[in-house]
């Protein structure tokens, strides 16, 4: 009744190409990004702000990541979390070197030195496939996990062998470090989420994602009508280590404040590569519903004794959870394997026939 | 020149000049490979039957070995605590299948992936939420494992052999053998095989999936409990043994993900391989290269056969 298309003529190509055709889907974007920039901050205390809203943005970034990667390209990556550490220690390292830049372009700066390493990692591809490649991609991921630890230029010799966020400013605004204000991160985290979106909207819509999805469907077909494997693969190594790095700079610079070698470990990985999954292989919108499933759930479960009055020690919520989200995953994939983005499609088509369905 | 020397000279005149060392070293990797190559084979017997990369493999062995110990602890005798986690590794053979496996037929191999790691999930809450987290002695003894220690006198010096690390190759090459000799010789193994070669045509001959994905499982959950006993006897029986399952991923490439021999094989090059790189060129950057070296050196062999050492050829069809 709502929801419906009949009546919105199109009258150049460019116009029925576009990401989003149908008005209302442009009306429900500008409410999505009026709630996000207006409502939020306004209501949201900074509990919610801190524990909820920031980590969930980029959690969906780095979803978008691997998305491209996995979702996109083909290509089973099972480093997401390796290459996250990539882009928070060559951040730090920048941070070090400009104390006076803008700390957002330093943050997709950072972007850039894990591109540059995603590529060199990416190089296996060209050769091996499948199941094979992600093993292969657990080198990255250990081999990057192993220089945090071992390499002390990285994190400034410092003793801990941790890094700690300095204070730093964007637009004359502290930005990070334990004086910046959670709106302030808030915004910072919320425009080049936005941004990143738009940017990867465009890519996977354009020349470059349409290459990246043939080489998916059927590598050789693609070579054959003249696509080229290795830019394809590798540019999808490149743009997926971008995000995945600029995902993680944020996750130091914006959310935790500090991180350790242990950050950024296998299980970083898994749970990036669940999001995806969970929310759907090559749907950018179900990215931020996979981050939004697999990262609120675990909270929710947490809160949900205390809500009910229920007295259950820590340690045993915690062994519950992780029962929890493994049942449910696998509930999930039988239920609907292609994640929460089909059942996104699913619940608009509903919607465009609601209430006369046919 | 400096660093060309100790790179590719010095470890290899340290090797020599130290024979008694080298076998040492050589030993370590060998018993390191061995149990590799067993949560390696775990691997294969589930892939080449269903074609699913069980990623739990690694949370099988150590929920098998907590089972174990923690039957034990309840006070049964040992070997009544070994039937009944028997028991319990073919109840959850069964209910894998029937709750996991069956309702995902015909998925993507991916979604299977995922379906596995989500079962770790589940396996490591439950394990945690019964027997808690903290790690547990394996009950070596009880079990009538030998513990003491061997020595050899060689090249002028000592080596040290565990008698638990003797007593694992040991087993470990029983149940290669008897595993080959039930996938080639019994009514069961052929069947496993010809699943493994086509479902479609299995099925059409009057194979039951169903029943032969139990048997496979229940195996794997076999060789896990075998693992389990044997890496619990030489450290402790805790989660962290779940990272050290992720060693085996790397053999698995090694050897090819369809082969037992290969299994066997990749274990033992990836156990001796990363043992002596530890010992001779590990401390030229640092030390603690063993957590990615295993996988340096499977990438390395991939490059050169993509479909690892034994693997089926790859062939691709447009």
């Amino acid at each position: 009744m709502f929801y419906r298309e009949a009546g919105q003529f199109k009258t150049s190509y460019r116009a029925d190409m576009a990401v989003f055709p149908i008005l209302q889907d442009r009306i429900g974007l500008g409410v999505i990004l009026f709630v996000a920039v207006v409502l939020v901050p306004l209501l949201g205390d900074d509990f919610f702000l801190n524990t909820i809203m920031i980590p969930f943005l980029i959690m969906a970034l780095a979803t978008i990541g691997l998305n491209i990667l996995t979702g996109y390209a083909g290509q089973l990556s099972l480093g997401a979390g390796g290459f996250m550490g990539a882009g928070a220690y060559a951040c730090y390292k920048l941070t070090t070197y400009f104390p006076d830049t803008n700390i957002l372009i330093l943050v997709l700066a950072s972007g850039l030195v894990s591109a540059a390493i995603g590529i060199v990692f990416g190089l296996p591809s060209l050769r091996i496939k499948g199941f094979y490649l992600a093993v292969a991609t657990l080198a990255a991921q250990f081999f990057l996990e192993w220089c945090f630890i071992r390499i002390p230029w990285l994190y400034n010799s410092n003793a801990s062998g941790a890094i700690e966020v300095p204070g730093r400013t964007g637009f004359g605004v502290m930005l990070t470090g334990p004086s910046a204000s959670p709106e302030a991160r808030y915004f910072a985290v919320l425009g080049l989420v936005a941004l990143l979106t738009w940017i990867a909207s465009n890519l996977v819509h354009g020349r470059i994602g349409r290459s990246w999805m043939m080489i998916r469907d059927m590598d050789i077909a693609a070579e054959l009508i003249g696509v080229r494997p290795l830019r394809a693969k590798l540019s999808a190594f490149a743009v997926s280590s971008f995000y995945l790095g600029v995902a993680g700079a944020m996750m130091v610079f914006f959310w935790l404040g500090a991180a350790e070698p242990s950050s950024f470990s296998i299980n970083l990985s898994f749970l990036i590569l669940f999001m995806t999954i969970i929310g759907g292989l090559g749907s950018l919108v179900g990215s931020f519903f996979g981050a939004a499933f697999i990262f609120i759930l675990p909270v929710l479960i947490r809160a949900a004794p205390r809500t009910f009055g229920i007295d259950v020690a820590a340690d045993a919520v915690q062994h519950l959870t992780y029962m929890i989200i493994g049942a449910l995953i696998i509930v999930f994939l039988i239920v609907e394997p292609h994640g929460l983005a089909r059942l996104w499609q699913v619940g608009k088509q509903k919607l465009r026939t609601w209430p006369f369905p046919y | 020149m400096d660093v060309l020397w100790a790179v590719l000279v010095q470890p290899f005149v340290d090797m020599v000049s130290a024979p008694d060392f080298l076998l040492q070293v050589l030993w370590d990797g060998f018993v390191g490979g061995v149990l590799y190559a067993l949560i390696a084979l775990g691997f294969v017997l589930i892939f080449k039957a269903s074609g699913i990369f069980n990623f739990a493999q690694g949370i099988m062995v150590v929920f098998a070995a907590l089972t174990l110990v923690g039957l034990y602890a309840l006070g049964m005798p040992a070997w009544v605590a070994l039937g009944l986690t028997l028991v319990v590794m073919f109840v959850l053979a069964v209910a894998v299948e029937r709750l996991v496996l069956r309702p995902l037929v015909n998925q993507p191999d991916i979604i299977l992936f995922m379906a596995t790691i989500g079962l770790t999930y589940f396996l490591i809450g439950l394990g945690e939420f019964v027997f808690g987290g903290e790690p547990k002695v394996m009950i070596t003894e009880a079990l009538g494992l030998p513990t003491g220690m061997r020595e050899w006198e060689v090249f002028g010096g000592v080596v040290f052999f565990q008698e638990i690390d003797i007593a694992a190759a040991a087993i470990a090459i029983v149940m290669v053998v008897g595993i080959g000799v039930f996938f080639h010789y019994t009514r069961i193994g052929r069947a496993l095989r010809a699943v493994a070669d086509d479902h479609q045509a299995a099925l059409s001959v009057g194979i039951s999936l169903e029943q032969i994905w139990v048997i496979v499982w229940f195996t794997a959950g076999v060789v896990a409990l075998a693992t389990g006993i044997m890496w619990g006897a030489r450290s402790d029986v805790s989660f962290a043994l779940q990272i050290i399952a992720l060693k085996a991923l790397p053999v698995l490439i090694l050897g090819g993900f369809t082969s037992i021999p290969g299994a066997i094989v990749g274990g033992l090059i990836i156990g001796i391989g990363e043992k002596l790189g530890e010992i001779y060129w590990g401390p030229l950057i640092g030390g603690g290269i063993e957590s990615w070296l295993a996988y340096v050196i499977a990438l390395v062999f991939l490059l050169f056969r993509p479909q690892g050492l034994f693997g089926e050829r790859i062939i691709e069809r447009v």
